[in-house]
């Protein structure tokens, strides 16, 4: 197998403004410094709740914000500046607001020809044979190329999305929660639809989501994210049964389950650390059951626990 | 194009103004052709005749020129200069807002420091200093007006921007391989024109009064020469004795500003495509109740809803939100509604109380029971005394249901003082009690603090003890967790959980999420485009639903710990509920659809599925039978 | 609270000297010789001599500003050469007159304004709105000074009820009744437009925040209407209203120049237009410079009226 992504040590911190009179403060750290890898052909999930940075991340990933530190390397090629007119035909990204990721003002027809005109500089005839073969692969009609967004429903809608991004002919598709603009009963459509993609077009994915059900459905290897820092990475089958993090535990004994009684998952607060003030130590360790005085002044790092899984935890869960 | 002309002229004043407006245009067009004497041509000896005199027909001014022909040569005059001034500022004000808007950062902070500098005058000070400095001169009060007129522009057009910039597509067109040129002129400005034209045509009129009036103070056209406000401010000294020479071009200004006006309010109405949706409705205080055909009979149950029609009329158009709705709640029960976007259980729960927006909602047929009394179209102050006492509300996202700039504890407070006459303190007390009894921690304080100031999940917990405040009878929650992270949600469910068994609530708990159904429900009704197509106790329908829609439904959520699979998903879309099928709305997707399904109407049938009683499907062919 | 007033006083100081940059800029690209063009007819070779001296009109452009700067730091603004006496003795005699006028029709303004949006979104396609929607569009479209120059010729001319011009009787004025009787036709005339403007803006934020989901929840815990209305809607929509309150005092002391001109009200409009037709350009200067600080200080004092409004503005 080959490696279709490398992350060495990216972070972003947003600087934060000093007023005219007093001096600049430290940034925002969204994301603290992240390393890993993908290989080809794997879906890599990524899950975490709001205000964990995935989002922050994603972005950084398709070259929409320059990091402020790390690398990335896609199938061993270093993108050091942060181009999405060069990162492009390497990676791609599918948003998770269908409607809004697509002009109202344009037909689908000009939205998808966008990506084969910059990117591969195609004639006329080229691009009407490429647009005609990616719909067909995504299942969509010939006809809806000379319609305005606003005429579709969110699961055609977000098949559009997913054209755009395979027109550029990328390597790795960035799915940043695909489908949790959609009912139920769509969201399979779409998943299905791009499991088949990727066997088709030999894609990588990183499917981002806040919905560890779908997430493991879909993926091979699960990272989880809190706080803007990797708390845990695992293979998708194994990860949410035996995680080694406390925070995983939490996520996993939080989704409803049918039949399982009703009862608040054991923790202390709610509440994420404030990011202009973040704690010394684990992020996590406000929250934690188990946490000691170690947890509150030194930050874990991510070592290796058991077969193929990592976290970050100086007391890790046991079996 | 020509639909949004359709909009302009149906409304009757923006053609109204079109008509005058374009009468005056051709008016001042045709001005060189017509037979008139010139407008500078003085006869002292016949000065200030009156209207219909001596062949002028409006009269002559002080000096003895005709009247008629120098309103017309000045409102030529006057229109070109406040249009020119209008596009002039249009032009520049809306280019340095779209960059401005679209960069942001350090370009947007130092572009706007220079917008906020001019904006910092009163506009005319602005406009007279520039005259001082050009000299009066018509030319140069174009100029003044113009400059003085960009910043409005650049600041509405960067702010519009912004909101697009930060939009998706814009990141997907960068991702495409566009360039800030392209993005800005090929993506943006398409977005930003309906804008711009919006607002020049509701400052034309403003710029053309602006000139009349740099103009009337002497500043602007100088004499021979005069538009409308030169014209007003020459005959201003004789005022009183020729009133006709002031009224003759304030009429004709009046005239135009107003036809400009009346004009760019159509336009600006018929680009917004929230008016034609109806959307910049207020709502009323209760839902509209139209209500054909017989009222059903009441049968005992705490709450029901009976056969309930909500519809939305849009134009022409009529969405059957709800169609023949029927649900019944007892005393410590939890009733799930289930269903997906636009099947109607949200539209539901807000008939009860008649919080349906109104226009476009209106309630056509069917009851709303509380203890027997029915309250579709009961009088308001009926309803308002049960809202908020007996039945109360949780909503979706806590942030936009509570009001931003009232403290928590006052909103608490207010909920029991709508009610019952308490005093300022006690309701305070009883306030931070029910911060307490919904695990709040730190009520003191909490009390005091702003929605704003607070994470989503605590602020759903004030949601919550909003809808306790008068211990109700029943409880409608109307997906209270959706807009909640994972963690918090399991938390906000349990708590809603322990305060029904504790209180023997009531609750109406509509979701689209299975898996909450199954935990905190006693029992489920899904709904689909409208209606309900099956109901029963929650455990039996998991375990054996019978109506298709249902089975597809359950089979489509992922369940955690199901590993990597493919995942099943119910082939098509929900019917749009503005153009239904006689039959079975979810035929088309069905596979045992046959057919007698679409070809009349289908009741419920009730009885027992797979042993258990109590279970009420609407389907002739379902998965299971019914006995 | 206090440390925010104090925040933006400081702030409100680049935004002073920008203003003073843009006049001088402004004044600047006057052509040909400026002492010549400031003085126009009075230009003896005596009194070119010392304008250059006293502006340093032989230094570079910075310089000048700078001392121009320094000197109006010191309260020396120059002297009027229409007027023969420093112009900043003359700004401040009429500068009472431009307040009084402006601040009672931007108060009537306001309230009126403010009342009308309520009441025309509260009963939104009802009589009342339509008829409010009337008035607001003929008053938006009338020029206030062919407005003024009617109600002349109305109230003062034919039924002689009220003073045509001035602020106080020539002979024997004086007093609040006095100055009320002249100033009632001034200040319709100028807040007509200004109270349209308001009423507009008042309605569409009314009629936008009642569409809000926590307008939903008051009625849905049993709030009545009234209260829905003048109590969570209006607080509300006052959010969005207030910044057009302290946009429209800009406008209600530009409409002021005309009024005054049409009214023969002794202000610093009537002043300025003058000055302009004079060629007295540092009366010009001075007055717009005055009035542009003044109105700066204004809108804090605005800005502080919202941030006690909005809890989320960060104090």
């Amino acid at each position: 197998m080959t490696e279709a992504l490398r992350v060495t040590d990216l972070s972003k911190t947003f600087p934060q403004a000093g007023g005219l009179f007093s001096p600049a403060r430290p940034g925002v750290r969204a994301v603290r410094p992240v390393s890993f890898a993908v290989e080809e052909g794997e879906t890599l999930g990524i899950v975490g709740e709001s205000g964990c940075g995935k989002s922050t991340f994603a972005r950084m990933l398709v070259g929409l914000l320059p990091p402020s530190s790390g690398e990335i390397e896609i199938e061993g090629r270093r993108l050091d500046n942060a181009d999405p007119a060069k990162f492009g035909k390497m990676i791609q990204y599918v948003f998770q607001d269908p409607i809004s990721s697509l002009n109202p003002r344009k037909t689908v027809r000009q939205i998808m020809e966008a990506p084969l005109r910059r990117l591969h500089g195609m004639a006329r005839a080229e691009r009407a044979a490429r647009i005609a073969e990616i719909f067909d692969s995504v299942n969509l009609r010939q006809e809806f190329l000379d319609r305005y967004p606003h005429e579709f429903s969110g699961g055609q809608a977000q098949r559009i999305g997913i054209a755009r991004a395979l027109a550029a002919a990328p390597r790795i598709l960035v799915l940043d929660e695909p489908v949790s603009a959609l009912d139920v009963s769509v969201q399979a459509q779409v998943l299905n639809l791009l499991a088949g993609l990727k066997a088709d077009f030999n894609l990588t994915y990183l499917f981002i989501s806040h919905d560890l059900a779908v997430v493991e459905a879909v993926s091979d290897r699960v990272l989880v994210l809190y706080f803007g820092s990797v708390v845990e990475i695992g293979r998708a089958e194994s990860i949410f049964r035996h995680p080694r993090h406390p925070y995983t535990r939490l996520l996993a004994d939080s989704a409803p389950v049918v039949g399982r009684p009703l009862t608040a998952p054991e923790q202390k607060d709610t509440e994420l650390p404030d990011p202009l003030d973040p704690p010394p130590g684990c992020a996590f360790a406000g929250r934690c059951p188990r946490a000691t005085d170690l947890c509150r002044q030194e930050e874990p790092p991510l070592r290796p626990m058991g077969e193929d899984q990592l976290a970050a935890c100086h007391h890790p869960l046991e079996d | 194009m020509s639909k949004f002309l359709a909009l302009l002229f149906r409304n009757r004043l923006a053609a109204l103004g079109g008509v005058v407006i374009a009468v005056i245009f051709v008016l001042a067009l045709i001005t060189p052709l017509l037979p008139l004497q010139s407008p500078d041509d003085t006869d002292t000896a016949h000065r200030f005749l009156l209207p219909f005199s001596g062949g002028h027909l409006l009269g002559t001014d002080q000096l003895g020129r005709d009247l008629l022909s120098r309103l017309l040569w000045g409102t030529r005059l006057s229109l070109a200069v406040g249009i020119a001034a209008a596009l002039a500022a249009g032009f520049v004000g809306s280019a340095v807002g779209i960059v401005a808007g679209y960069f942001g950062g350090r370009t947007d902070n130092v572009i706007m420091r220079g917008v906020d500098m001019l904006m910092a005058f009163p506009y005319i000070l602005l406009a007279l200093a520039i005259v001082a400095a050009l000299g009066p001169g018509l030319m140069n009060a174009l100029i003044a007006v113009a400059a003085v007129n960009v910043p409005f522009f650049a600041r509405n057009i960067r702010g519009i921007t912004v909101g697009l910039a930060g939009r998706e597509f814009v990141d997907a067109a960068r991702l495409s391989g566009k360039g800030h040129i392209r993005i800005l002129l090929t993506e943006l400005l398409p977005n930003v024109l309906p804008v711009i034209v919006v607002a020049m045509s509701t400052t034309v009129g403003w710029m053309i009064l602006e000139t009349a009036g740099l103009s009337f103070l002497g500043l602007g056209a100088q004499p021979p020469q005069a538009d409308l406000g030169g014209m007003l401010g020459e005959a201003r000294s004789a005022m009183i004795s020729s009133p006709h020479t002031s009224v003759v071009p304030g009429v004709m200004i009046f005239l135009i500003v107003m036809s400009i006006n009346l004009l760019g309010d159509g336009v600006r109405d018929a680009l917004d495509p929230r008016l034609r949706s109806g959307a910049l409705s207020r709502p009323k205080p209760a839902t509209d109740v139209r209500r054909a055909g017989p009222v059903p009979e009441a049968t005992g149950a705490l709450l029901e809803v009976q056969a309930l029609e909500t519809q939305f009329h849009v134009g022409r158009r009529i969405y059957r939100a709800v169609n023949g709705v029927s649900l019944a709640v007892r005393p410590g029960e939890c009733l799930g509604v289930i269903g997906e976007s636009g099947s109607g259980k949200s539209v539901t729960a807000l008939s009860v109380m008649g919080l349906v927006a109104s226009p476009p909602g209106v309630i056509t047929g069917g009851a709303v029971r509380y203890k027997g009394d029915d309250l579709v179209g009961a009088p308001y102050g009926k309803l308002r005394s049960l809202r908020g006492d007996r039945v109360a509300y949780i909503f979706q996202d806590p942030l936009s249901t509570l009001h931003p700039l009232y403290r928590i504890g006052d909103q608490l407070a207010e909920a029991i003082t709508a009610h019952h006459g308490v005093g300022g303190r006690e309701a305070r007390q009883r306030a931070l009690k029910l911060l307490r009894d919904v695990r709040i921690p730190n009520p003191e304080s909490r009390i005091d603090n702003y929605p704003h100031e607070m994470s989503g999940g605590m602020r759903q917990r004030v949601g919550i003890a909003m809808a306790l405040a008068n211990d109700p009878d029943v409880i409608i929650a109307d997906e209270p967790t959706t807009a909640l992270d994972v963690t918090v949600q399991a938390q906000i469910l349990s708590l809603l959980d322990d305060l029904r068994r504790d209180r023997g609530l009531a609750i109406v708990f509509i979701t689209h999420d299975f898996g909450v159904v199954g935990q905190l429900c006693d029992r489920v009704a899904v709904m689909y485009a409208g209606q309900i197509v099956e109901e029963g106790p929650t455990q039996a329908i998991l375990d054996a639903p019978a109506h298709p829609y249902t089975a597809r439904l359950i089979a489509c959520v992922p369940e955690l710990g199901g590993g990597r699979r493919a995942l099943a998903a119910i082939p098509g879309l929900p019917p749009s509920v503005d153009d239904l099928p006689p039959g079975c709305a979810f035929a088309p997707r069905c596979a045992r659809a046959q057919e007698g399904c679409t070809a009349a109407p289908i009741d419920m049938r009730e009885g027992a599925v797979a042993g258990t009683p109590g279970r009420a499907v609407r389907c002739i062919n379902p998965e299971e039978a019914i006995a | 609270m206090g440390r925010y007033i104090l925040r933006r006083l400081i702030s409100a100081i680049p935004v002073l000297l920008g203003i003073t940059v843009i006049v001088f800029l402004i004044m600047a690209m006057i052509p040909g010789n400026p002492a010549q063009a400031i003085l126009g007819a009075y230009a003896t070779p005596d009194n070119v001599a010392r304008i250059n001296k006293s502006l340093g009109l032989d230094k570079p452009l910075w310089d000048r500003y700078f001392i121009w700067l320094w000197n109006m730091l010191h309260g020396d603004f120059g002297r009027s050469y229409s007027l023969n006496r420093p112009v900043i003795d003359e700004v401040m005699d009429r500068l009472s007159a431009t307040a009084i006028l402006a601040g009672v029709s931007w108060v009537v303004a306001s309230l009126l304004g403010i009342l009308a949006g309520v009441i025309s979104a509260a009963r939104q396609y009802g009589l009342a709105d339509k008829l409010i929607t009337f008035v607001v569009l003929i008053g938006i479209s009338i020029p206030s000074f062919f407005l003024g120059m009617m109600m002349i010729l109305f109230f003062a001319v034919r039924l002689q009820w009220l003073p045509a011009s001035g602020m106080y009787e020539i002979y024997g004025g004086g007093g609040l009744g006095d100055l009320a009787r002249h100033i009632t036709m001034p200040a319709i005339a100028l807040s007509v437009v200004a109270t349209g403007v308001i009423a507009r803006l008042s309605r569409s934020a009314m009629l936008e925040v009642l569409r809000q989901d926590y307008i939903r929840t008051a009625r849905a815990k049993g709030v009545n209407e009234r209260r829905v209305i003048m109590g969570h809607a209006l607080r509300a929509a006052m959010v969005s209203v207030i910044p057009v309150l302290g946009l429209q005092a800009g406008f209600v002391l530009s409409g002021a120049v005309y009024i005054e001109i049409v009214f023969q009200w002794p202000g610093i409009g009537q002043m300025l237009v003058n000055a302009i037709l004079q060629r007295d350009i540092l009366l010009v200067q001075g007055g717009v410079v005055i009035v542009a600080a003044l109105y700066v200080i204004f809108n804090i004092l605005v800005d502080v009226a919202q941030s006690l409004l909005d809890p989320r503005i960060k104090t």
